[in-house]
């Protein structure tokens, strides 16, 4: 993890942080100018890839959305769940990361393409008919609710916080946190799963006597 | 406003959860629906993650440990959600949430 850039810049966030830190009274414009020019192209390198993999999520998410044929949507949403797991990388955390790509990429986009081909047919091929009757009422429910978001996000003084020193996860301090503190969760998560993987077996379940 | 500040991600978040209620709200395919709720929970994950990275203690792994437990509740809500779906298709045969409207006054 460390390994891939100059130990003082792993990122434009810590380069500001720890410059800002060496000299508590430097204001952070200071602390920007006063940083590498290799770091300075590292953090906008990075910035760049942050932008082309958001982009690319809302692009796919939209895709998983509103196409037409239910199998793109599906694999639009695949893409826009890996998107999503390479930002949870980007922001230190990998363990979630990489569970992100085993659950969603890997098993839960296989349930949504297997629900798929089993409905295949009913859906009609009417142009027109993919959006339900009142979709102008849930256009404009999303639309409301993102612009109240975005403006509290936007006025509000504690999102512009800069992150901290990148903390590092390891699998092990998980495992016994996992082992440790959240052992009731973790029984109770477990106790979830499988009552609800019986239930959903009995629910898909072929009834007798219908055909 | 630098660009890897805590709003940047804020938004994403907010966009994807808009994007996901759209889809959720508009579309007549019980997938699609489902597709939806899918992106909202995503949505809600990337903010924790957020919060926990630029938050106070990101080394009490509390943001990632509420997302690992939340990824795990996911599957089986996605599990038995295309259960009913399935189970749905078969009484109805159709996927279309307009036409399934027994209770319908």
């Amino acid at each position: 993890m460390g390994g891939r850039h100059d130990p003082r810049c792993g990122g434009a966030p810590t380069v500001t942080l720890s410059n800002s830190r060496s000299h508590p009274g430097a204001r952070r414009a200071d602390g920007r100018i006063a940083a590498s020019g290799r770091c300075n192209r590292s953090g906008l390198e990075m910035g760049l890839f942050f932008v082309s993999i958001a982009a690319l999520m809302a692009a796919s998410a939209l895709g998983a959305m509103f196409l037409r044929n239910p199998v793109h949507c599906a694999l639009s949403l695949v893409l826009a769940l890996a998107s999503l797991a390479v930002v949870f990388l980007g922001l230190g955390a990998e363990f979630v990361g990489w569970a992100q790509i085993l659950v969603y990429v890997g098993a839960v986009a296989i349930l949504i393409v297997f629900a798929i081909l089993l409905t295949r047919g009913s859906e009609s091929i009417v142009p027109g008919a993919v959006l339900s009757r009142s979709w102008w009422a849930g256009a404009g429910v999303s639309a409301l609710l993102f612009l109240t978001l975005a403006g509290a996000i936007l006025s509000s003084p504690a999102a512009r916080k800069e992150a901290g020193e990148k903390p590092v996860v390891t699998v092990k301090e998980i495992g016994l946190l996992l082992m440790d503190r959240y052992v009731l969760p973790l029984e109770l998560l477990a106790l979830l799963l499988t009552v609800a993987l019986i239930g959903a077996a009995l629910v898909a379940m072929q009834e007798k006597g219908r055909k | 406003m630098s660009l890897m500040s805590l709003h940047v991600y804020l938004l994403l978040s907010a966009v994807l959860f808009s994007i996901g209620l759209a889809g959720a709200l508009t579309r007549r395919n019980m997938i699609l629906v489902l597709i939806g709720i899918e992106l909202m929970l995503n949505a809600a994950n990337l903010n924790f993650i957020a919060f926990w990275r630029f938050g106070p203690h990101p080394e009490a792994l509390r943001g990632v440990m509420f997302v690992i437990f939340s990824i795990g509740i996911a599957a089986a809500e996605a599990a038995v959600g295309l259960a009913l779906i399935i189970a749905i298709y078969r009484h109805y045969r159709t996927t279309n949430l307009d036409k399934v409207d027994s209770l319908k006054g």
